[in-house]
């Protein structure tokens, strides 16, 4: 097993510099809100929206979904953790109608994820617009959804798995490909 | 998980604190405008009700809707239980239509079990007779650790009629696996011999009811008593009822509903603050919600209805629990 580091703190950070810039570029003078999917995509809307809200020098919603009621293997699974899994409540406490929407998430894979949380997002409402921002993009899509803003694209085998870390939880900013055998696929969120 | 939930005794401590935090994410979904996630989406559920009920029968319903199950729900009065049918067959009938679980009332203690043998579906008790109504112990433990935080150590009475209630059997598993001191309490006529084995104490008299933290207050059961049990109504009321008197202004106050006023409970402690009577029927929801993700969708949840099997009812040799 071998794991190679691709983006380090100061990558991540300047990334996510990056990314508020092109989403102000991009939506400057529209409603705008972060939202992000749980888990380490939330810590990531929580800064984005930070730096958004800083350059557009007003406050900027920030809201998190949590995807397990959305998910289209329910029941499929195999049981993974016996401690269970982590639950989370979603919040989007701000009204979407009218504003443009962006999801945010660590890593996109297959695009199940993306597609959960925007069906999550449309029980709260009708929001004018969505887009989606991702830390890595690794590829391997199964279903016809495309990120708006790309932290990086990250070129992987199926075998390997891209790892996000944030200081938030895991006490470092770092995102890297493990590659091994042993590995199982497993979804970033879990 | 167990697939079916006939009892408390089927959850750990882990299962539990894992629906209760389930049940908090379903509060969040109950707030929305719209209050529904597709998570069951395609599949059945079937409530099977032998005995009358407003508030479990329509929080399972509600319950399954929101999670975008599709729901049957069925009566004894008015199905072919009038025409005798057996509830063996009756359960037969039902499974052919592939249920991802059912929802089952009985006046019979242990039918829910029985059930449980005869059907591929994830089984829920809700109510078997005097045995067990566990979804009520779940939500009786949700309403009660959203006001006070935590549950560890907590000392509850269950005070009134617990001989004929399935509540208190439930309520006192759960209680005590989740860390807290129970004491029931009531008339000896009314209080089954042996309960302490559950994990309680007992007490004749409401002598210590000051040191209780939680007053949970049983419906006196008159249509499942033979009579003789109590000399009068009048007679335990005076003896047992909860007032505005015997009610500490910091002790909370439970109840399962539907409330005798004036026998268990007098109106005045009814309508305090320290009752917790209407946050429990609105906790019924989300915890019934919590259950059935929990058994249908969640960590090693069940398959049933996943694979429609021809039944080979009689055959079924799974492990049932005591």
């Amino acid at each position: 097993m071998s794991q190679k580091v691709v983006l380090d703190r100061d990558d991540v950070r300047r990334t996510l510099v990056r990314i508020a810039h092109e989403i102000v570029e991009k939506n400057g003078g529209e409603s705008l809100a972060i939202v992000g999917i749980h888990r380490r995509g939330a810590f990531l809307a929580a800064r984005l929206r930070d730096q958004v809200a800083e350059l557009v020098g007003e406050p900027v919603p920030l809201g998190d979904v949590d995807i397990s009621f959305y998910r289209d293997d329910v029941g499929l699974r195999e049981p993974a953790d016996p401690a269970g899994p982590v639950v989370h409540a979603s919040h989007v406490d701000f009204p979407v109608e009218e504003t443009t929407v962006v999801l945010v998430d660590d890593v996109l894979f297959t695009g199940r994820t993306a597609r959960a949380a925007i069906d999550a997002l449309f029980d709260y409402g009708r929001p004018k617009r969505v887009q989606l921002a991702v830390l890595a993009d690794r590829g391997h899509r199964e279903l016809p959804i495309r990120p708006d803003y790309v932290g990086k694209n990250l070129p992987t085998a199926r075998s390997e798995r891209v790892d996000v870390h944030v200081e938030e939880l895991d006490g470092e900013d770092e995102v890297s490909i493990v590659t091994g055998s042993d590995i199982t696929i497993r979804r970033t969120e879990a | 998980m167990k697939r079916h939930l006939l009892s408390i005794d089927d959850l750990t401590r882990q299962d539990i604190e894992r629906i209760l935090r389930r049940a908090e994410s379903f509060a969040e979904v109950s707030g929305r405008e719209i209050k529904k996630v597709p998570t069951l989406r395609g599949r059945t559920i079937v409530n099977l009700f032998y005995e009358s009920s407003t508030r479990t029968n329509s929080s399972f319903e509600l319950a399954a809707k929101r999670l975008s199950a599709d729901l049957v729900s069925i009566k004894a009065q008015g199905s072919s239980v009038d025409k005798g049918e057996s509830l063996k067959d009756t359960v037969q009938t039902l499974s052919a239509y592939d249920p991802a679980a059912i929802v089952f009332r009985s006046p019979n203690a242990g039918a829910a079990a029985l059930v449980a043998r005869w059907t591929s579906a994830s089984v829920v008790n809700a109510g078997d007779g005097k045995h067990e109504h566990p979804t009520q112990a779940l939500l009786d433990l949700y309403t009660l650790r959203r006001r006070t935080g935590s549950l560890e150590g907590l000392r509850v009475w269950i005070v009134g009629d617990v001989l004929h209630s399935r509540v208190a059997r439930s309520g006192v598993l759960a209680f005590a696996r989740m860390g807290c001191h129970v004491t029931v309490c009531g008339p000896p006529t009314l209080i089954p011999r042996g309960i302490e084995a559950l994990g309680c104490e007992v007490s004749y008299t409401l002598d210590g009811l000051g040191d209780a933290d939680v007053v949970y207050a049983l419906r006196m059961q008159h249509e499942r008593m033979s009579g003789g049990e109590i000399p009068s109504l009048r007679e335990y009321a005076a003896r047992y009822q909860i007032d505005g008197r015997r009610l500490g202004p910091s002790q909370l106050l439970m109840h399962p509903g539907p409330v005798n006023r004036g026998v268990e409970l007098a109106a005045e402690v009814i309508d305090s603050p320290q009752a917790l009577i209407t946050q429990q029927v609105e906790s019924g929801v989300v915890v019934r919600m919590a259950v059935l993700y929990e058994l249908l969708a969640g960590q090693g949840g069940g398959t049933g209805g996943e694979q429609s099997q021809a039944l080979t009812v009689s055959e079924r040799t799974e492990p049932q629990p005591a």
